[in-house]
Order: C-alpha cells, then structure tokens, then sequence
C-alpha cells in the first residue's frame, strides 16, 4: 500500500475504535483484583480437570487395580474438594478485601444515568460553575479517585468498564454508585452489561483518562456554551437545527437549553463516536443517523428526519460536526 | 445473571461466582482479537490490471477500498454487500452499483465520475443529502474499485 494509506488509517477516524475491553488488561488498581481472579480460578479449573482426565485414563487401563469405595468416598469426595474450594475461598476472600471500598469520600465525583440506550454524564463545571452535561464518554483525570454516581432513567442497566473495573447495575429509583481510577492514560472501552432492551448491544462508552492538565483544559472547553460556526454551512445548519425542533430533545447551550430527552449536543463534534458508541463521529456518520436512526439502531426514541431535504441535512451534519 | 462487583467487600462469596462470566469475557476478548483491523496490506498497491475504465482513469484496489468503506463507515448511510455493519437505510442500497448506468439517477457510472462523486457529491448534485468527506483521490479510487465489482 502506498503512504497515503498508511495515513488513512491514522486520521481520526479511528479514534475509539479498537480501544482495549478486556478484562485480561487491567489499567486499575480494582480490575487488577478482578483479573488475578480470572487467572487463578481459570488456572485451578484446569489444573482440576487435568486430574479428573488422569485419574480417567488410570481407570481404563487393563488389569487396573479397583481403588475401594470408602478411599474414593473420603478421598476424592470429601477430602479434595473441602481443601481446594477451601483454599480457593479464603484466598479469593483475602483478595477480594482488597477491592477499595465504594464510597465518594475523597474521590471526584460525577454522575452518569443509564438510559435505553445510551449514557448521560454529568460534571459538576469547573470553579462551582453549572453542571456539564455530556454522553457516552467518561473523561477523568488519571490516577486520581472518581466515583461515578450511577442511576437509571428507565430500566436496569449495568455500567462495566473491564479494564479499570468491575460492573455496578444502576436501578430505577436508586443511586448506586462505582469508584473508578485509571493508572495510565488511555481510551477504556465499556458497555452495558445487563440486558436493557432492543438496542442493549449497542450501549457502549468510552472512559477517557488524561493527565490532569489536559482534563482541566477539556472540562473548561466542555464548559463553554456552542460557538457561533464560522462558515456558511454550519450557520445554515444551525438554523436548520432550530427548524426541524431538533430542541424538543436535544439541548445545544447557547442555542436551546430547556430540553432533557436525548443527550446534549453541545460540544457533540467533540466526541469519538455517536449513538453509544455505534457509529464514528464525522458529518457522513451525522447525516446517516439524523436521516435515518431506526435504520442503525431499531427501536431508538429518535425519530427519522422525514421530509428534510438533502442540502439542509448535509447543513446540519456539518453544524454539528463543528460543536467541538 | 450475578454481577461481579465491588461489592464483593461486603459479598466474598460473590467473587466465587464470577467464574460465570469468564466464558464470555473470554469470548469478548477473542472476538475483539478478531475484530482488529489488519494493518495495510502491502503488495496490493497494482491498480486492478482490468480496470481501466472509458474515462482513462485508473482505478485502485477494490480490497482497500472495501476497507476504507468500513472505516469510513458508510454503512451509516447505505447497504454495501461486504462491508461489516454496513445496513442503513437513508441512502440507496450498493448492492448493484457496478451494474447500475447511473450514479445518483443522472451521472454516468463510469469511473471518473464515480471517484468525482466520492469526492465531492454536492458538486456534481446540488441537492444530495450525502457530505463530501474529505477523501484523497486515492482513496475515492480504492472505494470505485470496491463499487465497480458489485454487479
């Protein structure tokens, strides 16, 4: 292939994609519990199986000795198993202690509600200012304590990001809540983890961990109501946004404020991808989903755009591209 | 289905259970390997010998671009045989692209054309609803590529 496609494949399209979901790659300090576990119970498993497939074969020798019943009894039914779940109990029981408690006192907290399907996070602004809303992204700053509030809109869901930490279900009615911290920069991968309805498969998020300068400096941006777009376009779309209500559901700060049913699209162009994690983030991606988000994700709140015509929806898309 | 939580601070026999989610989360991690995107694949860089076409314009090749179909993610709009995830339903379907005499009802289908559209749609139709995204002409190349062979 030439240059230009090994740049292609640099552009930022491909930003949340192929971030790490694994539990098997921990980034934190709960998620290294939780895949020492995986590892030793996986282990034991095996190590058990091998013995059972051993003793199978000795008994399918010829002229093999029968071992009398009371040994088989005591030995393989009561003594084996009464030291190894033992040992495997009180060692998983010693670790597990060491799963930090799931409280907010001393971390940062934030709030996430769980809605069919996707996520709305909330930040408390910067300096006391008014809370940020935002979607499907968790930005947090890296090896610092953040406790994710965590209540639901509708249904049960569970919040589960594998590689910084276990799942927490959120619950109608309900605050739960999840301590999470990063050990290293990264994009963190997560998805709903309990079954919520149609679209369940396609809840995912995204746990963006920066050095603390560069979180400040994004919760600031994030902080800023939508800018006036510069070029024609844009301008044109933002009007469009307006002319086809888009603000009965969606709240763009600086442009309409009073709607709450589908996720803020303040700073939307910001994001890596769009629907929960469904889609990339450019203006084709945009268009395809204003025009038509049965098509992708079946049984979403949103409507298709009907009757909107093709330049005021590549208007739009572009508009939005730009809310960065 | 239990949940292996923090919480297994106040529940210890609940990390016991979570040998339960492993086979899954095994299943995850191996389905994840497999969806990694391969690498640039060298030795394919031949324009397709046979696929010259009336313009004169060479094409690329019809893998990467199937490719970069799926990393653009025009699924978003149109069905594209082929193209992982590529279903929805607010721009026409690919299926018979390479077959088709017309590109959005009134441009000849050939291959400048196709690569001059995938540029640039609103210049060669004013009203279409699909974006220009910015493509390099190399990469409209590889994705006409793609087009022509779905007959």
């Amino acid at each position: 292939m030439t240059d230009r496609m090994h740049a292609a494949a640099e552009v930022p399209l491909a930003a949340g994609q192929g971030t790490l979901q694994s539990v098997l790659h921990p980034a934190g300090a709960d998620a290294a519990v939780i895949g020492q576990f995986a590892w030793v119970l996986f282990g034991a498993g095996a190590v058990i199986l091998l013995a059972v497939m051993a003793l199978l074969l000795a008994s399918l020798r010829r002229h093999a000795r029968p071992l009398p019943a009371r040994a088989w009894i005591l030995g393989a039914g009561v003594a084996f198993p009464v030291v190894v779940l033992s040992a495997l109990l009180v060692w998983s029981t010693w670790r597990s202690a060491e799963l930090r408690p799931q409280t907010s006192n001393g971390a940062m907290a934030l709030s996430v509600t769980a809605r069919m399907w996707w996520w709305d996070v909330r930040y408390a602004g910067p300096g006391g200012g008014p809370e940020i809303a935002a979607a499907n992204e968790i930005h947090i700053p890296v090896g610092q304590d953040v406790y994710v509030g965590l209540n639901s809109a509708d249904v049960i869901h569970s919040l589960w990001v594998p590689a910084l930490a276990g799942k927490r279900d959120t619950i109608p009615g309900r605050v739960t809540g999840l301590r999470l911290r990063a050990d290293k920069p990264g994009i963190y991968r997560g998805q709903c983890a309990e079954y919520c309805g149609a679209q369940h498969a396609r809840m995912a998020l995204h746990v963006v961990a920066l050095a603390q300068p560069d979180y400040d400096a994004w919760l600031a941006r994030q902080a800023r109501p939508a800018v006036q777009p510069a070029d024609e376009l844009a301008l044109r779309g933002r009007a469009v946004f307006l002319e086809q209500r888009c603000q009965s559901c969606h709240t763009i700060r600086g442009v309409a404020e009073s709607a709450q049913l589908g996720p803020d699209l303040t700073h939307v162009g910001s994001r890596m991808q769009i629907g929960a994690g469904t889609l990339i983030n450019h203006r084709g991606t945009l268009a395809g989903w204003i025009a038509d988000p049965q098509a992708i994700k079946p049984g979403v709140f949103m409507p298709p755009a009907s009757g909107i015509d093709g330049a005021s929806l590549r208007a739009l898309a572009a508009y939005l591209e730009q809310l960065k | 289905m239990p949940s292996l939580t923090a919480s297994a601070v106040r529940r210890p026999f609940a990390a016991l259970t979570h040998h339960a989610v492993l086979p899954s989360v095994l299943a995850c991690a191996f389905l994840l390997a497999a969806c990694k995107e391969p690498g640039a694949q060298p030795g394919n860089a031949a324009p397709g010998g046979a696929a010259t076409v009336q313009a004169g314009t060479a094409l690329g090749d019809a893998a990467t671009g199937k490719r970069l179909m799926a990393q653009y993610q025009c699924g978003a709009c149109h069905a594209i045989p082929g193209v992982q995830g590529a279903g929805g339903g607010a721009g026409p379907s690919l299926e018979h692209m390479g077959s088709l005499s017309y590109i959005a009802g009134r441009i000849p289908n050939n291959g400048g054309n196709m690569v001059a559209w995938l540029r640039d749609p609103p210049a060669l139709k004013p009203g279409t609803p699909m974006p220009a995204l910015g493509l390099s002409e190399q990469e409209a190349r590889h994705m006409a590529a793609y087009l022509r062979t779905l007959k």
